[in-house]
């Protein structure tokens, strides 16, 4: 088994261009998750059964099918019914946001779910509108809570981004498959971007570990 | 000032309030004792209709509740309450725990919730724990937070459920020397408690509820003195 360092040296400005997209990816995936995560959130424990079901069945069905189903649904197949162009960026982002906003509904759902019953009800209690009360007391508290899970959620979506590769976009996993074409070195190539892969998720594990125990020190 | 006609509250098939009448005028100081599960708490939470009841009315100063034209967030203002667990906001500082609701629901300026605040925790004798947050309070402090938060919406009713019984006893003074405090100032309270001592100096009229019914009412002297009912015998000698 031999594990030549002068390949790798090699390609290595080549693989590191694909952490920039896989990362770029990641991050904008995770922002808009964050952002519709917390609607299907508030729409699943909300009164209102019109708003409560389709929440329900969008978090069924993206956790329920596999993330590989989906990108080639948005990019394949919606295009035939839909009539848009496909387009790598576009629908390897709109996959991996929706996919993203299903992961983190459940985890905003189970942080609000988390804060007493007796915080809603002290703050409607002076008055506070349903709103106001969410705003105001119950969701300060729960994105608190929310941390922790948040960071294992991105540092998940970080190693499921390689999934957008099938559909040609060149992030860390494209190119290592481009590595391993074009020098016909495959262990190279995949035990390199596995090792680039660790070293983020590893890296941003720590980081995730460091906001936990600041919150740990906190209040409440 | 609060009228309850033939409230009814049924959880399921369980029937925990069953047909409760009672009026409290302006002023008067009304402590309801009973034993557990006969629907006080219940019965206390309907009159901001935190529990919607399942039938029956409640008219809080003229308003009645539940009808198509009142919004309960307003007459909710109007009702202050205060909760055994204290269901203080872990978050917010002491002093922003009694200043939030003045700010967002009646929309008063910065500084004038913050004066009134300080007025009202130098009152329930807190004026010093204004930067802390709950978490660094004792229970009697936080339930005296809970008091003055409940109070910065300058309500016409106070409710209490059972403020005093999450507390360890040499704290449970403090709590009850500042609803009595409250009382003497003419606020109309409605206290679910087991302080039989506070019932008999500071109540008006103190009711025994059982079986989500009203069995007595009177005044403390009638209540502990002349018991009309063998019931209230009854648990008054396995409570006093």
């Amino acid at each position: 088994m031999t594990y030549s360092v002068e390949i790798v040296a090699k390609y290595f400005p080549f693989l590191a261009k694909g952490i920039e997209v896989t990362l770029v990816f990641t991050v904008i995936a995770f922002i808009v998750g964050l952002g519709l995560g917390l609607l299907v959130a508030l729409g699943r424990v909300g009164r209102s059964p019109a708003l409560r079901y389709p929440c329900i069945w969008y978090t069924n069905f993206i956790r329920g099918t596999p993330l590989l189903a989906q990108v080639y649904l948005i990019h394949f197949g919606l295009p035939q019914v839909l009539h848009y162009r496909p387009n790598g960026v576009v629908d390897a982002l709109v996959a991996l946001s929706l996919n993203a906003g299903a992961y983190i509904a459940e985890i905003w759902r189970g942080s609000i779910e988390s804060i007493d019953r007796g915080q809603m009800e002290a703050a409607r209690s002076l008055g506070m509108t349903y709103a106001q009360a969410m705003r105001e007391v119950v969701l300060p508290q729960a994105f608190r809570r929310a941390i922790p899970p948040l960071g294992n959620e991105f540092i998940a979506l970080l190693k499921e981004s390689a999934l957008v590769s099938v559909i040609g976009l060149e992030d860390l996993m494209m190119r290592a498959n481009m590595m391993a074409g074009r020098s016909f070195r495959p262990f190279e190539a995949y035990f390199t971007v596995a090792l680039i892969y660790l070293a983020l998720t590893l890296g941003f594990a720590r980081v995730v570990n460091h906001l936990e125990g600041r919150m740990k020190s906190g209040h409440s | 000032m609060v009228i309850v006609e033939n409230l009814h509250k049924d959880f399921g098939t369980l029937q925990v309030l069953r047909g409760i009448d009672l009026q409290v005028e302006k002023g008067q100081v009304v402590v309801i004792i009973g034993p557990s599960g006969s629907g006080k708490s219940t019965f206390l939470r309907c009159l901001n209709y935190l529990e919607k009841p399942t039938s029956g009315t409640v008219t809080i100063d003229g308003v009645r509740l539940g009808e198509p034209g009142t919004d309960i967030n307003r007459v909710r203002r109007t009702v202050g309450m205060v909760f055994q667990l204290f269901n203080l906001f872990p978050h917010l500082t002491v002093l922003k725990n009694v200043t939030l609701a003045p700010r967002k629901v009646m929309g008063m300026a910065a500084e004038a919730a913050d004066e009134q605040a300080m007025e009202l925790l130098s009152k329930v004798g807190l004026a010093d724990k204004c930067d802390q947050y709950p978490s660094q309070l004792s229970g009697g402090q936080k339930q005296r937070v809970a008091i003055a938060r409940a109070l910065a919406m300058r309500p016409k009713v106070m409710l209490f459920d059972e403020p005093t019984s999450a507390l360890d006893p040499e704290m449970i003074g403090e709590v009850l020397g500042v609803m009595k405090a409250l009382a003497q100032e003419g606020m109309t309270m409605i206290v679910v408690s087991h302080e039989m001592g506070f019932a008999r100096e500071v109540a008006d009229r103190v009711v025994l509820m059982d079986g989500g019914l009203i069995l007595e009412d009177g005044s403390p002297a009638e209540f502990f003195g002349n018991p009309r009912h063998e019931r209230t015998r009854a648990f008054l000698s396995r409570v006093l």
